[in-house]
């Protein structure tokens, strides 16, 4: 029997060739997703900028009718809602910000939620309240403090660890490539404006493990083949690294973006945004360990003299004892 | 690396055996089927966005707290200065600024107020509760140590906890879980409750009863224009009651608390059909009651729920049975709320909703079914993919990615814990992680195939080399896991929980469990070539 193989045996693309354009091509990605987030900001949900998010299905319609809800809430005096569909065309999602001065009397915004209620009911009597989610301007502020801390945290702990198992070179590129991978994802929740919530953030948590994943690989790789060919060139060197494991870096990105496209196109829409990042988060983690991370190694000084190991005192007796110089 | 003595082959399949046996009552359930009550059953709880229900996380203001011991102590300063012997006489007490102060008329009392003081500076427990200052000789400062405010905020709410508790009982929904969230926070999770607007009417009144009589010289000009005749407290009438927009003046002191209930029941009043509360007081309550009664028959006095004015009948005759009817133009529900709340108790301290979040069961149920298609899809794809691209090997890996999937489940259900939409999410990125050990497994085997080694040696190098990689890669997961454990909340922590069971079961199916297997076969069948 023939098995199946995404990628031949033995390749050798000279992926470093192309190690100045993609390194433009990703900074020029990087400073893109960063202005968009600093300019257009992201649609935070309410998890972080509090509010009320009510969630409805249009039973008896095919598209939800957007415009005419906005134009009825608007007048109720609560201010302007932001409606987004979630999914499928007849599902929506309702988000008020909290009515003044909700802080020191949470009964205006049930009352406002009421009121609501009862105005979807009369004017779309196929409307179904499927959630509601209120969280107040308080609590909301902690989730994004203790959002960032993770985040913070786990790329710390995550680089210190490879500062530890690797050289300090692999640190700085495993970081570089982490920073670029999560800069990337934050650009797309920029341009699309998808709702950014918890659960992106642990999407965001995972795609760093995911990256760090790809990352250790080639890195590990690298490491092998630095210790066992010492006169090689540098770039020759990633260059193979990275060619003997592009068949598990394929296959394994493969996995995972099927699982993950079932997740987006079968699963519940209220993952839609958690699968769609984690999408992208993959396919650019991919391509980072290959471009960005191995040639960082290169531009910070790793040689093959690098992981030849240092003589110990030991060692040095060793020698002394069996007589050599 | 290959050896695998019969004890070991016993040990790994039981282990794997009985962890995924763990899943059983859960999946059964899931597909509707019954699991037989005489087995153990560890089931996997539903989360409330899977399940459908209402979630709310109360607050307490740490400032209430501060107020009501305030108050407290304002009283106990007063009694003991009183029964003091001689009596102390003091004057100009405030309590602005959190703190209270009082001047003695006569200072050289001074070390005489102080010693009656001091018991009441420590409380009941082992740390100092309030700070003692003496101001020019004569003026007493007391303000409350840090400590102390801690101490009685954690108190105020384990005591609310209970009320809590009790008053979601009462309404008789299904398992509600109830646990305290740091130091001044309670989440409240009720599955099937679809309108938490009654919940939150029940739980949003502290529900402190109090009867104290109407000071009927009091004129009705003075109260509009807000002065407060002397030992007095002007009280306004409820809403929604016929009073509704005016105020009363009440005695400050002579009052009896409702915190000495036995019992509250909703009923009807007999005459008028009216909807009351009955209330029962418990013998001391019903001793003070009758007194109060007795003394002051003819005279009118008010029923105060939570600082506003319910009815203010008059005392037609002493009640000396010791219950009692409150009549405060109640509807049913209304009334019947109240007898719950009475019955369960005043809450210690005020809550408030800070974050609310309420799932229909249709999107919960909704949630599962895509859930669970996504993932059987998701998997019987991975599977075909890996089985074509390492063909005997490969079965081996999808063997165990099932195997590892069940034992997920049956860990989570071993130690309880609560399956959310993010958790299935988590669970379709393990068996992607899963499969990644395999994968780096046996492109390792292939490659040292092509370099030429036998099947024995190309198979154990694989595994060898190819587990430093898998380890190293692994830490990183947990280590984004631990820290979306510890600081994330609801789904992130739904997420984690996945995620780091399913880094460790991973780690044993794939590289364990599959390692067995294949040593197992290359010692039987001895093959010369292997194709992979």
């Amino acid at each position: 029997m023939r098995l199946l193989k995404l990628v031949p045996d033995n390749t050798n693309v000279h992926f470093l060739k192309w190690q100045w354009p993609t390194t433009i091509v990703s900074v020029l990605l990087m400073i893109a997703s960063w202005t968009l987030v600093f300019t257009e900001g992201l649609n935070y949900g309410v998890d972080f900028v509090g509010g009320q998010m009510i969630r409805v299905t249009f039973t008896q319609s095919a598209n939800a009718p957007v415009a005419a809800l906005r134009g009825e809430i608007e007048k109720l005096g609560y201010g302007e809602p932001v409606i987004q569909r979630v999914g499928n065309p007849n599902e929506v999602s309702i988000r008020m910000r909290l009515p003044h001065g909700a802080e020191s009397n949470p009964g205006l915004s049930d009352q406002m939620v009421k009121v609501i209620r009862a105005d979807l009911k009369s004017h779309h009597p196929d409307a179904r309240v499927d959630g509601v989610d209120s969280v107040s301007g308080k609590v909301s502020g902690e989730l994004k403090w203790t959002a960032f801390k993770a985040l913070g945290f786990a790329a710390l702990a995550i680089s210190i660890y490879i500062w530890f198992r690797f050289e300090w070179q692999f640190g700085v590129g495993a970081l570089v490539s982490l920073v670029h991978d999560v800069s990337l994802t934050m650009g797309l929740f920029a341009v699309t404006q998808m709702e950014f919530d918890l659960t992106i953030v642990a999407a965001i948590l995972t795609i760093l493990g995911y990256s760090l994943n790809d990352t250790i690989v080639v890195y590990d790789r690298i490491r092998e083949n630095l210790k066992k060919y010492r006169r090689m060139p540098m770039n020759e060197l990633l260059d193979l690294s990275v060619n003997e494991t592009l068949a598990r870096t394929i296959m394994v990105a493969a996995t995972m973006l099927i699982t993950l496209t079932a997740l987006l196109v079968l699963g519940p829409k209220v993952i839609f945004g958690f699968s769609a990042a984690l999408i992208v988060g993959i396919v650019v983690a991919t391509y980072s360990s290959i471009y960005a991370a191995a040639p960082m190694l290169t531009w910070l000084g790793v040689t093959g003299q690098s992981f030849v190991a240092t003589e110990t005192a030991v060692d040095r007796q060793e020698k002394l004892a069996r007589g050599e110089s | 690396m290959l050896d695998f003595p019969v004890w070991k082959r016993i040990w790994v399949w039981a282990l794997t055996l009985i962890v995924a046996a763990c899943s059983l009552p859960t999946l059964v359930t899931q597909l509707g089927g019954t699991w037989p009550s005489q087995l153990p059953s560890p089931q996997v709880n539903l989360g409330l966005d899977l399940a459908g229900g209402s979630q709310l996380l109360l607050e307490a203001q740490p400032s209430d707290v501060a107020k009501q011991r305030l108050e407290t102590m304002n009283e106990t300063v007063r009694t003991r200065m009183r029964d003091a012997k001689p009596r102390i006489q003091i004057g100009d007490v405030s309590t602005a600024n959190g703190r209270l102060s009082f001047l003695l008329e006569d200072p050289s009392q001074l070390d005489a107020a102080r010693e009656a003081l001091l018991p009441a500076l420590n409380g009941t427990g082992s740390v100092r509760e309030w700070d003692l200052q003496v101001v020019d000789g004569s003026r007493f400062v007391l303000s409350q140590t840090q400590q102390g405010l801690d101490q009685a905020v954690t108190q105020a709410m384990d005591s609310a906890t209970e009320v809590v508790r009790k008053r979601i009982d009462a309404l008789g929904t299904r398992e509600p879980t109830i646990v305290r969230e740091g130091a001044k926070r309670i989440m409240v999770q009720v599955p099937g409750l679809q309108n938490p607007q009654q919940l939150k009417d029940l739980l949003g009144k502290t529900a402190e009863l109090e009867f104290k009589l109407v000071d009927t010289t009091a004129l009705q000009s003075d109260i509009a224009q807000g002065i407060v005749p002397p030992g007095d407290e002007i009280v306004p009438y409820a809403p929604g009651t016929p009073g509704a927009g005016t105020s009363i003046a009440v005695k400050r002191l002579g009052g009896i608390r409702g915190d000495t209930l036995t019992n509250a029941q909703q009923t009807n009043e007999p005459q008028t059909n009216e909807p009351v509360v009955s209330i029962q007081f418990n013998g001391q309550g019903a001793d003070k009651f009758g007194r109060l009664t007795t003394e002051n028959v003819n005279k009118p006095f008010a029923i105060i729920l939570d600082g506003q004015v319910l009815s203010a009948p008059n005392i037609n005759e002493p009640i000396l049975g010791g219950s009692a009817i409150i009549s405060g133009s109640f509807t049913t529900q209304s009334a019947n709320e109240l007898a719950i709340q009475l019955r369960s108790g005043a809450l210690p301290v005020k809550l408030t909703v800070v974050d609310e979040s309420t799932v229909s069961a249709e999107l919960g149920a909704d949630s599962i079914h895509k859930g669970a298609i996504a993932m059987l899809v998701g998997t019987v794809i991975i599977v075909l993919l890996i089985a074509a691209a390492y063909g005997r090997f490969g079965i081996y890996a999808d063997l165990a990615v099932i195997i590892n999937v069940l034992m997920i489940l049956g860990v989570m259900a071993v130690f309880d814990t609560t399956l959310t939409l993010p958790g299935i999410a988590g669970f379709v990125l393990t068996i992607g992680t899963a499969v990644d050990a395999n994968v780096l497994i046996n492109e390792r085997i292939r490659e040292e195939r092509r370099r030429g080694r036998k099947p024995f040696q190309a198979v154990d190098l694989g595994y060898k080399e190819a587990s430093r990689t898998i380890f190293d890669a692994n830490i990183t997961h947990v280590i984004a896991a631990t820290l979306m454990f510890m600081f994330g909340s609801g789904p992130i922590k739904g997420f984690a929980v996945v995620l780091m069971i399913g880094i460790v079961t991973s780690v044993f199916t794939a590289v364990y469990l599959t390692r067995m297997w294949v040593a197992l076969w290359l010692r039987r069948a001895r093959p010369a070539d292997i194709n992979i």
